[in-house]
């Protein structure tokens, strides 16, 4: 069966479009695939994703029970990670706080990468007044410092979960604009562009046609490498208290609410700080491999 | 289709490149403009593909003055081919995606045996329609790049120097193909080239030109037997002798 898949997708005369679309993406996955650290990075990230989904399942607690004559407990048979300030299961709570953390960065990237996309697309292709104008917006939003403007919007909105996605999503687009008009600009005076031209599509037709798909896979490498980034910015809101409200468990607000312990309980601050770690590094890895694999400058 | 083209002028900024150029073009003819690097010949067929809109003048096909602005409808007439097969199709699209872009843009019907038809029209084999571009030899990506004009039923090819970027073998293979599809399917030409033998080959009429004048037009035949008026004609004539017949 995956044999005969294998031959199918690595035809050299497809004879359907399925058929080649499929054979490019096994030749990605066969190259990510001799990659060691893209797959430590993706395992880690699949185990993650699949921890938040089925938390239910896993969990041995609630993760708002509280259990205040066991606060603060050690990693035993009951509590595999222990019991925070209130007597909660942290393997419950980090469960459940898979969900709000890999949540809102999934909703950041869904929101930033095609507005960043497209603006980056039509600003190269048109060029002249409209360039002008939306790659200065851009730079107002990318001279503000990312955690000062995620912090100033939040406090503005309420905090909560939504808002700082809101935020962070505000602050995390403009490198993404500015990266696909680059590409854009190398492409939009092309020939095949201006073959695509000669057959009366509209501006708009071209360039989400065939200008955006050259510039998403760049775009796919830079938004894995600054998820590791997003995941701490959305900690480090939580830390502050002006992204997810208690008794939500998410991992940067776990961490600060049981700083106070990190010297007597440190075991207490160290699991979630852990799992953003970890998160992160997965990100990293799967970015950088995601480079190797997609980035066409590369090949 | 017939060509007008009337004291046509092109700006780049305030930089003037072409400098009022006028030709006619007979229904079923093909034309030919040779000039040297820079001296805006390409230029010239850019602006009559609808790709430059910084053009003053007259560019008129069928006595139909062409707008700036072409509507869509006027690239199922004129369609062009691109210099360099390499840089002419888009890198990440099968060659299938490549053909269906204009009949998916005018809403055409049967796009599937229009693919296969000009597949066929230029000598490529089906097989090649799913693959991607780097898969192909450069002179088989130029055979796409030419059934991609085919495919929108042209009845104007313009021409920008369509072998100069491939191996000699393999230019007069395009050559070939180029001369017998303008009989096959009526098409009129205009090509440009820097390459007067390639011009001679395929076009009866010749215009030269020289720093965005076009100074002289002849008849393929008096370029051959040397009946030529302009200095700079005879120029580029003896040095094409030379290099093909090296004393």
């Amino acid at each position: 069966m995956t044999s005969a898949f294998r031959n199918w997708a690595l035809s050299e005369t497809p004879s359907s479009r399925r058929q080649a679309a499929w054979g490019n993406r096994y030749r990605a996955w066969l190259n990510f695939k001799g990659n060691p650290l893209g797959m430590i990075g993706l395992t880690i990230i699949a185990i993650f994703v699949l921890m938040a989904i089925l938390a239910p399942l896993l969990a041995t607690h609630n993760p708002a029970t509280q259990e205040l004559g066991n606060r603060l407990a050690a990693p035993s048979a009951a509590h595999w990670l222990g019991t925070d300030e209130l007597g909660r299961d942290v393997y419950t709570r980090i469960l459940y706080g898979a969900r709000v953390t890999l949540g809102m960065v999934i909703a950041v990237v869904v929101l930033v990468a095609p507005l960043g996309l497209a603006i980056g697309c039509i600003a190269g292709y048109f060029g002249g007044i409209v360039d002008t104008i939306l790659m200065r917006i851009t730079d107002i939003f990318l001279a503000f410092p990312r955690l000062v403007l995620a912090l100033a919007f939040v406090a503005a909105l309420k905090p909560g979960v939504e808002s700082a996605v809101l935020a962070i999503a505000l602050t995390a687009w403009p490198p993404y604009a500015r990266m696909a008009r680059a590409e854009t600009l190398t492409v939009r005076g092309s020939d095949f562009i201006a073959a695509y031209r000669l057959t009366g599509a509209s501006s708009w037709r071209i360039i989400f046609r065939h200008i955006a798909p050259l510039c998403t896979p760049s775009l796919i490498v830079r938004v894995t490498l600054d998820m590791s980034s997003i995941i701490i910015t959305a900690a480090s809101l939580g830390f502050l208290g002006m992204g997810a409200q208690p008794p939500s468990p998410e991992w940067g607000a776990m961490i600060a609410t049981a700083k106070r312990f990190i010297f007597e309980q440190w075991w207490v601050p160290m699991i979630p700080a852990v799992a953003i770690l970890l998160v992160s590094l997965a990100f990293n890895f799967l970015g950088d491999a995601l480079r190797d694999v997609l980035d066409p400058k590369g090949n | 289709m017939t060509i007008e083209i009337d004291n046509l002028r092109i700006s780049f900024g305030d930089k003037e490149v072409v400098k009022g150029v006028s030709f006619k073009v007979a229904q079923g003819a093909s034309f030919g403009i040779v000039g040297e690097s820079g001296s805006g010949k390409s230029t010239v067929l850019r602006a009559m593909a609808g790709l430059n809109n910084h053009w003053s003048g007259r560019i008129a096909f069928s006595g139909e003055d062409a707008p700036l602005k072409r509507p869509p409808a006027f690239f199922r007439k004129v369609q062009m081919v691109f210099q360099d097969p390499y840089g002419s199709l888009h890198p990440r699209q099968t060659i299938d995606r490549i053909l269906s872009e204009l009949p998916l843009v005018h809403g055409m019907n049967d796009i599937d045996a229009r693919i296969a038809r000009v597949l066929s029209a230029v000598a490529l084999p089906q097989s090649a329609r799913f693959r991607f571009p780097h898969q192909l030899s450069g002179g088989q990506r130029q055979r796409v790049a030419i059934a991609r004009a085919l495919i929108a039923e042209p009845q104007v090819l313009l021409l920008d120097e369509p072998t100069s970027a491939l191996d000699v073998s393999v230019q007069a293979e395009i050559l070939n193909l180029l001369a017998d599809l303008r009989v096959e399917q009526n098409l009129t030409y205009v090509m440009v080239s820097h390459n007067l033998s390639v011009i001679s080959h395929l076009c009866s009429h010749v215009g030269v030109m020289i720093d965005g004048h076009m100074v002289e037009q002849v008849t393929a035949e008096d370029l051959r037997l040397g009946n030529v008026q302009h200095a700079h004609t005879r120029e580029l004539r003896t040095l094409s002798v030379e290099l093909e017949e090296p004393a």
